[in-house]
């Protein structure tokens, strides 16, 4: 499978001559060393110039790469000892989220995000990283637990979105949701979510109330998927690309609205290309935030997360007779 | 006069036979003299229509209802008294033609935006309420809406009176993107708080109560009530369809299929909803010195 997405053509084909240069010069007898050095300057500038004008529709490649980073990917790299707890206790495990016990730097904590799969076979045991109600009631109930025993608790985000199914709907998909987000608001820990991929709406938010929210730089999140809101904006699906601009779903996009505290930057064409060396930049930014809000107190830790959320949105007045 | 001169002038010319009426159909506010029932059929007058608070005098259907005809039927005569009514929204995303979309509604459903909050009586009670009305952008949530909603929320707790919400939409404000997904957090964040200071919640589901609507607010009563016949879910019909690729049964996420589902505490007809809200405020009273027997 192709690693390099459409937009990184150019860098590919321009290091792909680079490295015939070279295997050139090793078997001919010449010397194209200065050429060399010059195509590997030119290659520095392109990525450059690549790679810091990426796209929206750029980074929603990025962030839906098959390759990209999952929830486990991160838990691996960046805690230790960690336990997996299956099961919402009511109806069944729902392999679309995954959540436990872990130690981050030796401080124990609670670990929970939505699981893509990252071959077919796994995508249909963990439908595509897209939960089912009990999911989302797993997630509950191991934040319950994280606020009795006080471990602070970390959310990775990335999901297309709430599964859209039958048995869905039957178990009360709008209801687990809804429930997330209000339980979420009176817990008594810390909550810090990242968002590593695919933010899709309600089903994202519900890992989502959280004193703090990053996002991974060519993360996305979003009310609706670009294809989604082609459709019913433009009544064509393959406008994507215009809504990925219209809807303003990118981190910078995003930070500038408020809706996320920081982006945390990715690694040079997309966390995909190095897990370890990302692992680190967003190790700096959860050991940074944990010891902000660790110097909180409980009642403190609410209230920061009711301003957090109870300040967004934009709106204003009409006055109802304005002066003549 | 001819016979069919006498029925709603509004309604699309439609062939005769047809037999399931489209959702633009259901939603449209009769104005003739005559109105048809979409669920029998049936034929009655329009004046006693409304004066049955909008429920067909055949079978039963509850025809969707204005906010303010809402606030007629359910709140204690003259009670009423709204807060918020001057805020509107912007366009954040700058998004093309949302301003004009707002315009236009402002002009058409006489409202400034999708839910009118206010404070009022019900059976005596003071109670905080918002009303959704789908007239407007289909009831949709962007940040007035959840602005509005968490202004009443917390009012009702300033005043420690029972919140009650009447939900009605079509879910999030897709043009202003992020920031009407994060209402929907807004709103739940203010309702625990709320909650947690012993403030009671009553949500009542109207036609039709679905996306981030029906996963924040409308889920989060300590009742949660519906509308006979009312389409309440989280996922499109037509997606879900798409997505289990088999056809769904015909009461799919009504409000009969929810409460099969347990997702509903009960269905009430809008002929007893005040009396039915009246004796749940009623139980809800503060003892205060009364102690029991
Ligand atoms: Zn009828």
């Amino acid at each position: 499978m192709a690693i390099e997405l459409e937009f990184e053509r150019p860098i590919v084909e321009l290091r792909k001559k680079i490295m015939e240069l070279k295997e050139f010069t090793q078997n001919a007898d010449v010397d194209l060393s200065s050429e060399i050095k010059k195509l590997e300057i030119r290659l520095e500038k392109l990525e450059k110039e690549i790679y810091e004008n990426i796209k929206p529709w750029d980074r929603v490649q990025i962030a839906r790469h098959p390759m990209r980073p999952t929830t486990l990917d991160y838990i691996s790299n960046l805690f230790d000892d960690f336990f997996e707890c299956h099961g919402d206790r009511t109806f069944a495990d729902d392999e679309a989220i995954v959540g436990g016990i872990a130690k981050f730097k030796g401080l124990p904590v609670t670990v929970i995000g939505h699981q893509r799969g990252k071959d077919t076979k796994e995508n249909i045991r963990r439908n595509f990283g897209m939960p089912h109600p009990e999911g989302y009631r797993k997630a509950l109930r191991l934040m319950k637990q994280a606020d009795k025993f006080n471990r602070p608790i970390i959310c990775f985000i990335d999901t297309k979105g709430a599964y859209p199914g039958k048995a869905a709907e039957e178990r009360g998909q709008s209801e687990a949701i809804a429930r997330n987000l209000f339980e979420m608001a009176g817990l008594k820990v810390p909550i810090i979510c990242i968002v590593i991929g695919e933010g899709g709406s309600g089903g994202a938010l519900a890992l989502g109330v959280g004193n703090r929210i990053y996002m991974l730089e060519n993360s996305t999140y979003s009310v609706i998927s670009p294809e989604g809101a082609a459709a019913i904006l433009w009544k064509d699906a393959s406008k994507a690309k215009n809504a990925a601009e219209t809807m303003r779903i990118t981190a910078p996009d995003l930070k500038e609205l408020g809706v996320i505290d920081d982006i945390i930057p990715e690694i040079k064409g997309g966390a995909h290309k190095d897990v370890k060396q990302q692992s680190k930049e967003i190790e700096a930014i959860l050991t940074n935030s944990l010891k902000e809000l660790l110097s909180l107190s409980e009642e403190q830790l609410i209230t920061d997360r009711y301003n957090r959320f109870r300040t967004i949105g934009e709106y204003g007045f009409i006055q109802e007779f304005i002066g003549v | 006069m001819a016979l069919k001169d006498l029925f709603t002038k509004n309604q699309p010319k439609k062939k005769k036979y047809a037999t399931i009426p489209t959702e633009a159909a259901k939603n449209d506010v009769p104005e003739g003299i005559m109105t048809k029932c979409p669920t029998c059929k049936k034929i009655m007058y329009t004046k006693e229509l409304i004066k049955n608070m909008k429920v067909c005098l055949h079978c039963g259907h509850h025809f969707p209802m204005t906010a303010k005809e809402r606030i007629e039927s359910f709140l204690d005569e003259g009670s009423f008294q709204e807060i918020n009514e001057n805020m509107v929204s912007k366009n954040p995303l700058n998004f093309p033609d949302y301003l004009e979309k707002l315009e236009k509604d402002r002009l058409k459903s006489k409202l400034n935006e999708a839910v009118v909050t206010g404070i009022g009586t019900v059976g005596g009670f003071k109670i905080v309420v918002a009303i959704m009305d789908s007239s407007f952008r289909m009831g949709s949530m962007g940040s007035v809406v959840g602005e509005k909603i968490t202004r009443a929320i917390e009012k009702a707790d300033e005043l420690s009176v029972p919140f009650i919400i009447f939900t009605a939409s079509g879910g999030a404000r897709m043009q202003e993107g992020a920031l009407s997904l994060m209402q929907m957090a807004k709103t739940s964040v203010a309702l625990k708080k709320f909650s947690g200071n012993g403030g009671l919640i009553i949500s009542i589901m109207t036609h039709p109560t679905t996306g981030g609507v029906s996963a924040s607010f409308a889920s989060l009563g300590d009742y949660n009530l519906a509308e006979p016949g009312a389409l309440i879910g989280f996922a499109g019909r037509r997606v879900i369809e798409q997505s289990i690729r088999e056809k769904l049964p015909e009461d799919f996420q009504t409000a009969e299929f929810l409460l099969k589902h347990g997702q509903l505490d009960a269905i009430i007809s809008r002929l007893e909803l005040a009396e039915k809200i009246t004796l749940i405020l009623d139980i809800h009273q503060p003892r205060g010195e009364l102690a029991w027997q």
